[in-house]
């Protein structure tokens, strides 16, 4: 089956040239630009978990095909190339792509293999929001009876519900699993740690070497001094997905996208929720014109209330008859504001690295708030500011950017300069996504960010608005509320941001991230082709609205990759 | 598509901030200009206020040049918020998109003249800006008298019915439940207080650790429980709020002198059940029914304080007993929901509303007991102290208009309910009978209005035989 795979991908691929352009066949179409995809950016990140197991497919067959593969190190004095600690979705990127370079590759894992996003993040946490949109739309009489369906009195299963997160669970990590085993990348178990230059422990006294380590033991939920985090009715999102309970109230300290996507998750399944913003405005960190959006959206119409700019200084779990006790202090003043009664709290205030333990001591690396310091490259830096050598940390432990996708893109590219090609990763052009429903996507800079840098540099920037309204396959779903805003440089078309609300945001940005990732200009993206009717049209009107100064390049970016 | 993208690519090339903001007064155009908001300061307006203060229009803003009349999204801000200037104040919806628009000053919003849903034309005024506080309540008189001046927005500024405001209004502190009062409310509570002008501090709560629960401010308001949660409105103009301005979003211009009176929470209940009534699938049956035995009956049993209704009800109840479908009521369009009481609710007007105290297993209390109960009902129903399980655990509804004379009419059926009884006068009628003899009996026209889901024709016709024959022997009613 693998065999007869690869053989119709070379075979399409060598006989591209003559195919025309517009072939009615899908499927060769596919396989096509699969493969110039892998021409074309050297690498695939496997950025999402599904397509994990195609990809490892294509792998398999190339490793195989290479000879070698996991077989011995390349240089003698070396149990292994690369050794990674931790087999989270960083850990995993980087092991299979250093497999595919050819590298003699373990990886330590203490916990479980997946790590938080597949088994306490942003995996469960999908499987909660399916649930949550179907509710959502069931329960929306008014929604249905647009469409003309009738539907009776929508109701879950609790349990039924957290089983889902739970199976999709353990299958994403058993898929995991397996592709780094079919890799044959060594999964060693116990808690790693570094003793020294090239040299790691892991369990009890196993003591390995390796040319190259990377550090991407990721992290855990960070609670506040002052909450009493009980596990039943003061939880983290750690407790939260595996649904134990539906709160009938549920305040939610933090909205960023943890405390946004749970709020969707409990509002839909009954409770009431109460946010607990420490700003002075909920969703910080989103552009400000869709976090306004969002809230009239996600917040305002739902039941759901709000205290902003207060400190949720001391939370008491529920016991003896009485509810979940929070206090609130002013964020400026520290003065006592308000007292919460509810019957439980989540904790989302973000996460905190995972470093204790790791031996950085060895190393004379000091953590800052608990992160490993690194360099654009992922190059750890020491106590005295100098680079440690062969030392590399990715994914949440260096803190750069808290995204599972982010982690692997940053593994991918620490395994590109270990086998000899530079390779710096461009942060501004990682997508993040917020599963509300509707969802929220968003690359490169905010307004407030472009126009600070655009002062700066001294150049002009422009912004383009489309609406989900004027989509004909958003209004054929009956979801026309939206909004997708590009922040753009008019002089020279280079796209500095964007951000999407509404329905599929999450999946519409990848064309606005890959555009930013190959420095595509919008003079050129605009005269691609977007089938119609399809919700990115709703980017490609974008593109569309910008006013850009300069032409077009005479061979759009597009036509020359597909000849 | 193509409209709506160079549209918004001038609106991101003109005004990249994107939001639109008020232009001063200054403009002299009768029509205001592209995506502004006009105010105009009332010595510019035609209707010359004598006061000095400064309180501002908030006019409909264009959109677009081809734009005749916008929707209110909703209004970001509530009556009595502090604006700074710069602030969103409220979502306008043109034909593309939806636009924040922002005050240009800072002040009070102190009325919104055109509801959240309801829709106005361009340069309409849609609300009153003071510049103090004091101005406030001086605003709101003015927003008051709009729709006489403006008949072109036929939209009761809410919460302005004249001595109303002061107390019905709830304050905005309250709302946010800052400070350190010991009132806990959920969040959709208070929502739902703001929406129906509840003043959250005066309901009692009933909810866990004795919070205030939806179905508390719900009670308080005098609105029926809802059961499934209200869908969240992302179109809000049609989801069906019930609150007294909703109900006008489209209906004709007001003549020029006709004045509006506001819902009372009461008749806002009333109008929520009727029209959510429309969703059922009705028929009627009506029957004439012989009333010389009942009335000589009635004669007799009067003395003794029992009233019509009690022997109607009765009649009913002991008619129900034998046909459980009709008491029966369909919940979810599926099933049968088969009432193991039979509770007659009997529909009653008070100064102004219309109540329905329930009598409850008319069947099985004695004629004397279920009559005695009658008088307790009404007399709890005159002073508003009903429970609400005296007023909304009927399984058959009672109406009956015989005392003004009405020979016949035709009933809603309420929500919850599978059959209601309209009953007529009872009025002296030449019948003839199978031998051709001419004779004159007492009649009384029923009609049934039912829900054809569960109960069908053959059904009501049995169960009206039924009543028929009851009412015409009637010594079983006093058994």
């Amino acid at each position: 089956m693998q065999s007869a795979f690869s053989l119709s991908f070379s075979q399409s691929s060598l006989t591209l040239p003559n195919r025309p352009l517009c072939s009615p066949n899908a499927a060769p179409r596919n396989l096509r630009f699969c493969g110039l995809r892998r021409e074309a950016f050297g690498f695939s990140p496997p950025k999402q978990l599904n397509s994990c197991r195609f990809q490892v497919k294509n792998r398999r067959i190339e490793v195989s095909a290479a000879a070698g593969g996991n077989g011995a190190p390349s240089n003698k004095s070396f149990d292994y190339d690369l050794v990674i600690i931790g087999a989270g979705v960083g850990g995993h990127g980087a092991a299979l792509h250093a497999v595919e370079k050819g590298l003699k590759t373990a990886i330590i894992e203490g916990d479980v293999v997946g790590g938080t996003c597949v088994n306490r993040g942003c995996v469960p946490s999908k499987a909660l929001l399916a649930v949550s949109g179907r509710m959502r739309e069931l329960q929306n009489e008014h929604h249905m009876k647009s469409f003309g369906l009738q539907v009776s009195a929508a109701g879950y299963d609790r349990q039924g519900v957290a089983d889902h997160a739970s199976n999709l669970a353990t299958k994403i990590r058993n898929n995991l699993t397996n592709s780094m085993k079919a890799l044959g990348v060594d999964i060693l178990t116990g808690f790693g740690s570094v003793l020294g230059p090239q040299k790691v422990k892991y369990g009890k006294d196993n003591v390995i070497t390796a040319k190259d380590i990377i550090i991407a033991t990721g992290s855990v939920p960070f609670v506040p001094k002052g909450i009493e985090v009980d596990g039943k009715t003061v939880i983290t999102s750690d407790h939260a997905l595996k649904l134990e309970s539906v709160p009938d109230w549920i305040a939610i300290v933090g909205s960023g996208y943890i405390g946004l996507e749970f709020s969707d998750v409990y509002t839909a399944l009954g409770s009431e929720v109460t946010f607990i913003e420490a700003l002075d405005q909920l969703m910080p960190g989103f552009d400000p014109e869709i976090s306004k959006l969002a809230q009239r959206v996600l917040i305002n119409p739902r039941k759901i209330d709000y205290h902003t700019g207060v400190f949720a200084s001391k939370i008491t779990p529920a016991k003896d008859g009485r509810p979940v006790m929070i206090e609130l202090i002013d964020a400026k003043t520290k003065e006592h504001k308000d007292t919460l009664e509810v019957d439980a709290a989540l904790i989302a205030t973000g996460r905190a690295p995972f470093t204790n333990g790791l031996g950085l001591e060895n190393i004379n690396v000091a953590t800052q708030r608990g992160f490993i310091p690194v360099d654009e490259r992922m190059r750890v830096i020491d106590g005295n500011g100098k680079l440690v050598p062969n030392l590399y940390c990715i994914g949440d432990a260096n803190g750069k950017l808290m995204l599972a996708h982010a982690a692997s893109a940053q593994g991918i590219s620490v395994v590109e300069q270990v086998t000899g090609r530079d390779h710096v990763l461009n942060h501004l052009s990682i997508p993040a996504a917020c599963f509300t429903h509707p969802e929220i996507s968003m690359v490169g800079l905010t307004e407030p960010q472009a126009r600070e840098k655009a002062e700066k540099e001294g150049f002009k920037v422009s912004i383009a608005k489309t609406s989900f309204k004027a989509n004909t396959k958003a209004l054929a779903e009956n979801e026309g509320e939206g909004l997708a805003k590009m922040i753009y440089r008019p002089d020279n078309g280079e796209i500095l941001g964007v951000h999407i609300f509404g329905l599929h945001a999450a999946d519409l940005i990848h064309e606005a991230s890959n555009a930013i990732a190959l420095g595509t200009r919008i003079q050129d993206i605009k005269l691609a082709v977007h089938a119609h009717p399809t919700l990115s049209e709703v980017v490609d009107e974008l593109f569309k609205a910008a006013k850009v100064e300069s032409p077009a390049s005479t061979t759009p970016q597009s036509v020359k990759a597909a000849v | 598509m193509a409209a709506s993208s160079s549209f918004l690519s001038t609106a991101s090339l003109s005004n990249p901030k994107s939001t639109i903001s008020f232009a001063s007064s200054v403009s002299p155009a009768p029509i205001p200009s592209l995506r502004r908001v006009v105010f105009r300061s009332p010595s510019s307006h035609r209707r010359v206020m004598t006061v000095r203060s400064k309180i501002r229009e908030i006019f409909m803003p264009a959109l677009s040049s081809t734009m005749t009349e916008g929707k209110i999204v909703s209004w970001i801000k509530t009556e009595g918020e502090k604006l700074a200037k710069g602030e969103s104040v409220v979502v306008v919806e043109s034909d593309k998109a939806d636009m924040d628009v922002e005050t240009f000053y800072d002040g009070y919003l102190a009325a919104i003249v055109v509801g959240e849903g309801e829709t106005a034309p361009v340069g309409a005024a849609i609300g009153l800006l003071a510049e103090t506080e004091a101005e406030i309540e001086e605003a709101k008189n003015k927003a008051a008298s709009k729709p006489s001046s403006s008949a072109v927005v036929p939209s009761p500024p809410p919460a302005t019915s004249s001595p109303a405001p002061a107390i019905a209004q709830p304050s905005p502190a309250a709302a946010a439940s800052d400070g350190p009062r010991k009132t806990v409310a959920t969040p959709h509570a208070k929502k739902l207080a703001k929406q129906h002008k509840v003043d959250i501090g005066s309901v009692a709560g009933t909810g866990p650790f004795g919070r205030i629960t939806a179905s508390d401010v719900e009670a308080a308001a005098g609105i029926a429980p809802t059961v499934t949660p209200p869908p969240p409105p992302p179109p809000p103009a049609a989801a069906p709020t019930p609150t007294a301005k909703a109900t006008t979003t489209s209906s004709p211009p007001l003549l020029p002198d006709a004045s509006i009176v506001p819902f009372t929470a009461m008749q806002s209940a009333v109008s929520k059940n009727m029209i959510e009534s429309l969703s059922v699938p009705t028929f009627r049956v009506g029957y004439p029914v012989n009333t010389d035995a009942l009335d000589a009956l009635y004669e007799k049993v009067k003395p003794k304080g029992v009233t019509m209704t009690a022997l109607l009800a009765k009649a009913a109840g002991m008619a129900l007993a034998q046909h459980p479908v009709v008491n029966a009521s369909c919940k979810d369009g599926k099933s049968f929901s088969y009432n193991s009481n039979i509770n007659v609710a009997v529909a009653v007007a008070i100064n102004g509303g219309l109540i329905t105290p329930v009598l409850q297993d008319a069947d099985k209390l004695d004629l004397y007991l279920l009559s005695q109960k009658w008088k307790e009902l009404v007399g709890k129903a005159r002073n508003k102290q009903l429970q609400p399980h005296e007023y909304n655990s009927g399984t058959f509804t009672l109406s009956n208009l015989g005392m003004f004379g009405v020979d016949r009419f035709d009933a809603i059926l309420p929500p919850g309910q599978g059959a209601i009884m309209a009953v007529g006068a009872s009025k002296p009628t030449v019948v003839a009978d199978k031998d051709g003899f001419f004779s004159v009996k007492n009649k009384m026209l029923v009609n049934v209005t039912a829900d054809h889901r569960i109960v069908y024709g053959a059904d009501l016709a049995a169960f009206l035989q039924t009543f028929a024959k009851i009412v015409e022997n009637p010594d079983s009613l006093t058994l």
